[in-house]
């Protein structure tokens, strides 16, 4: 209990908000490395995993990238990386460590996504004269959405925990308050700190489901449906 | 010779490391698997009960998998760090830490598996008097058996590559080698350390899909009677 209350001491001094050492630069960091991580893990892989799906080719790459992507430990990359000559460069070590973590989610569920559409809704498709690109953009994509959608979820997901890891190789983000707490030996601002991470982490998992159903292709397509059905 | 001159060049990779502190490596290796095993065989022990309790009705199946994927999402230092005025810098924050995790892969698959047990396997036992703990005993663990040992598979993996986490409460395993090494630059040990963790998922997995193998011999005897059999090869070839 006395580590609750001080981990709410802890965030109620302004003191610690402020500050390059503050809750707000340290956020800051975390939305910046995740941000353009999955943006750019996004744009790597879903153009394969979709290509991929589309041809109907690459399944065993695709499933097994998930399989090495969860044997590797991401404290080991980080820390790899960080020893190379890439360590010089500040964030670079973290950014491709992300970018390493998310690609995986996004490709297996897209490209199961991709290859899990109804064959014979793509056959009717074809036999009423689409093309291959508007099969793909028409019928696959829309289809396909919900698992690109559980792809890039757990992809978030993935990216904030490995950049709240990338403070133990001593790299900004959030975690840092963690570690330094640690160093500290000061439980209270380890349990703030974890606090946080654990908000933003369900913060982003729910901005994800819910801006998932907001632009849920097919969810338009059923109310368009009824609302013809009422006029 | 040249040993001796990559411990000081600081090379990647390095025999003569390898060979020096082969006690150490030992040691880190025997805690990681302690850990990991500990904390897949509680995740176990907790998630057959909570996976029943998600089956007995839909009032306990939406809490229940909606709480263990909630802590699937927690990024694992910050589901660490919350145990830390519970457990203090102990291994078994390390090890209740990774079973929260595996919970969520575990009830699900568990749960998937119960499922898909055909109706007519649990009528004929009904039929035969079986009662309700018999049934799940004899009849229904068995016949989800290969879903179940798909979920252990998993959590397994994703626990040997966790536990280098626990290395920020000084209970990682080989976690602390790859923590010590750098804070010191020590390359090698990083390098071995990394490569011993993916050595020991790649094997605990491999070794799990034998042990699912010999657990489940039924479903070798159907594929080796489908081998056999020259109409069921052209049906599977078509």
């Amino acid at each position: 209990m006395n580590a609750i209350s001080g981990a709410y001491d802890w965030l109620s001094t302004s003191d610690n908000w402020q500050g390059e050492k503050g809750v707000w630069n340290r956020l800051g960091e975390h939305l910046y490395f995740s941000g353009t991580c999955l943006l750019v893990a996004c744009l790597i892989a879903l153009p394969i995993a979709l290509y991929l799906g589309h041809i109907g080719k690459g399944g065993a790459l695709a499933i097994n990238i998930s399989n090495v992507g969860r044997a590797v430990p991401t404290l080991a990359v980080l820390v790899l990386l960080s020893l190379t000559p890439l360590g010089t460069y500040e964030d670079v070590p973290t950014l491709i460590a992300l970018v390493l973590f998310a690609v995986p989610p996004l490709l297996t569920n897209a490209y199961l996504g991709m290859r899990e559409v109804d064959r014979s809704v793509v056959e009717a498709a074809r036999g009423m004269g689409m093309s291959g690109r508007q099969v793909f953009v028409r019928v696959e994509l829309p289809l396909a959405y919900p698992l690109i959608m559980t792809g890039l979820r757990s992809a978030a997901v993935q990216v904030v925990a490995t950049a709240t890891l990338a403070a133990m190789a001593g790299e900004g983000g959030l975690g840092r308050i963690i570690t330094a707490g640690f160093n500290l030996r000061d439980t209270p601002q380890v349990v703030a700190g974890a606090f946080l991470v654990a908000v933003l982490a369900l913060c982003v998992e729910a901005v994800l489901v819910a801006g998932g159903r907001l632009f849920d292709p097919m969810r338009r397509r059923t109310q368009s449906l009824s609302l013809n059905g009422g006029s | 010779m040249a040993g001796q001159s990559c411990l000081v060049a600081n090379d990647w990779v390095c025999g003569e490391y390898v060979r020096s502190r082969s006690q150490e490596l030992i040691d880190a290796t025997v805690e990681h698997i302690g850990i990991t095993a500990a904390s897949v065989l509680i995740g176990l022990a907790v998630a057959l009960p909570l996976a029943l309790l998600a089956r007995s009705g839909r009032r306990f199946a939406g809490p229940v998998l909606g709480l263990t994927t909630a802590l699937y999402s927690l990024p694992s230092l910050a589901m660490f760090s919350l145990l830390l005025p519970v457990f203090g810098l102990s291994v078994a924050l390390v090890v209740t830490g990774l079973v929260l995790y595996s919970l969520t892969v575990l009830v699900r698959n568990i749960l998937a598996g119960l499922e898909a047990v055909p109706d007519d396997a649990r009528e004929a036992a009904r039929g035969m008097g079986y009662g309700p703990w018999r049934l799940l005993w004899e009849v229904e663990l068995p016949l989800a058996l290969p879903a179940l040992m798909a979920g252990v598979r998993i959590a397994t993996v994703s626990t040997v590559a966790l536990t280098t986490v626990g290395a920020i409460v000084d209970y990682g395993g080989l976690g602390g080698l790859i923590m010590s090494g750098l804070r010191t630059d020590f390359k090698a040990q990083v390098l071995t350390a990394s490569v011993l963790c993916v050595l020991l998922a790649v094997v605990a997995d491999l070794l799990l899909l034998a042990l699912q193998r010999w657990l489940t011999p039924w479903t070798r005897i159907r594929r080796g009677r489908a081998r056999r059999t020259p109409v069921e090869k052209v049906a599977q070839a078509v």
